[in-house]
């Protein structure tokens, strides 16, 4: 494996980067298509949205943790809407949570 | 302070919430790469490299089976497509004025969490942003992914626990807001977990694998609600009146 291992990284590298560049450096002009337009206008909402829920449910030590830092996250990005609070915010809450479970 | 600083501080800033998620993340990928008989750099350039969570689990697992070339190649698009989507959505959000070769370095950044914030920002994405966050976010992944293989055990788990829980913040940072002002993104983001949840729940669409469901999701949520709902171009126009 030692021998092999850099030519197995090489190759994954290459496709993860290639994946990541080839729309990015292909589609050069404004899309006009309204349809592709409001597509990719909802995509980062969608992505984001499936990949937090029900994900952070076990992310944490217990499910029920997970939830209060959902919440906890939902209710500050409510009301706040900054990156980095909302982020320590639901930390914070997970980390109180468990403290007392 | 020129603009291209700026935009990079603020990247920066923006990155720390990324890097402390990424850490612990990454503490996991480390003890699974030393349990596949990574050496500590070995996993760490990885890291450095691929700076992805799933495409890099998968990565170990065929490096320690001794997976073919072109398994390597079918398993790593597959498990990253949801990267293609993201890039499109950034081709379209990054600033005209800009080289294009900056192109080919914003590729490496494009990461759920990078890609998050950066559709969020307001104004037209300037390259610089996309490299502090990445310089801030990529040492924590690495970092992390280096102690994981070195130490080869977990992390307090209340720890682990709460800085786990630092990027799906940060994402509910990115959806929430605007669905407060728009109705129509709040009933995306809100079908877009139920449907999630479906999918983690509902025998046969449980197997399909997470890389999978995010992109069959994405299309068909997205696709749906552009068909339903099109978005107006009055951003542009403003663009060229201004």
């Amino acid at each position: 494996m030692q021998h092999n291992f850099y030519v197995s990284l090489l190759v994954l590298f290459a496709t993860i980067y290639t994946v990541r560049a080839l729309p990015l450096t292909l589609i050069r002009r404004e899309i006009k298509n309204p349809f592709i337009q409001s597509f990719l206008y909802y995509v980062p909402y969608v992505s984001l949205s499936v990949m937090t829920f029900p994900a952070i449910l076990s992310a944490t030590a217990s499910p029920v943790s997970g939830m209060i830092g959902f919440v906890a996250g939902v209710i500050l990005a409510w009301a706040d809407g900054n990156l980095f609070r909302v982020s320590i915010g639901a930390c914070l809450a997970v980390f109180l949570a468990e403290w007392f479970i | 302070m020129s603009e291209a600083k700026r935009w990079f501080f603020r990247g920066m800033k923006d990155g720390v919430p990324i890097a402390m998620g990424y850490f612990a993340v990454s503490f996991t990928l480390g003890i699974s790469a030393r349990k596949a008989g990574m050496s500590v750099t070995q996993a760490s350039l990885m890291s450095a490299l691929m700076l992805a969570s799933a495409g890099q689990f998968a990565g170990i697992s065929m490096i320690a089976s001794g997976a073919g070339i072109l398994e390597m190649i079918i398993t790593t698009v597959v498990v990253n497509m949801r990267y293609l989507l993201m890039s499109s959505a950034l081709s379209q959000k990054v600033r005209r004025d800009k080289p294009f070769y900056h192109r080919f370095f914003m590729s490496y950044a494009v990461t759920d969490e990078i890609f998050g914030i950066s559709m969020a920002l307001e104004e037209r994405l300037h390259p610089a942003y996309m490299y502090g966050a990445v310089s801030v976010a990529a040492p924590g992944w690495v970092l992390g992914t280096g102690l994981g293989s070195l130490l080869g055990m977990i992390m307090p788990a209340r720890l682990m626990s709460a800085m786990n829980v630092a990027i799906y913040g940060m994402f509910l940072a990115i959806v929430i807001p605007p669905s407060r002002k728009s109705r129509i993104v709040a009933g995306v983001v809100v079908i877009s977990m139920a449907a999630s949840l479906a999918f983690q729940m509902l025998p046969g669409l449980k197997e399909i694998s997470s890389g999978f469901q995010i992109i069959i999701l994405t299309i068909l949520i997205a696709g749906a609600a552009a068909v339903l709902f099109p978005v107006q171009t009055e951003k542009e126009e403003n663009d060229h009146a201004a």
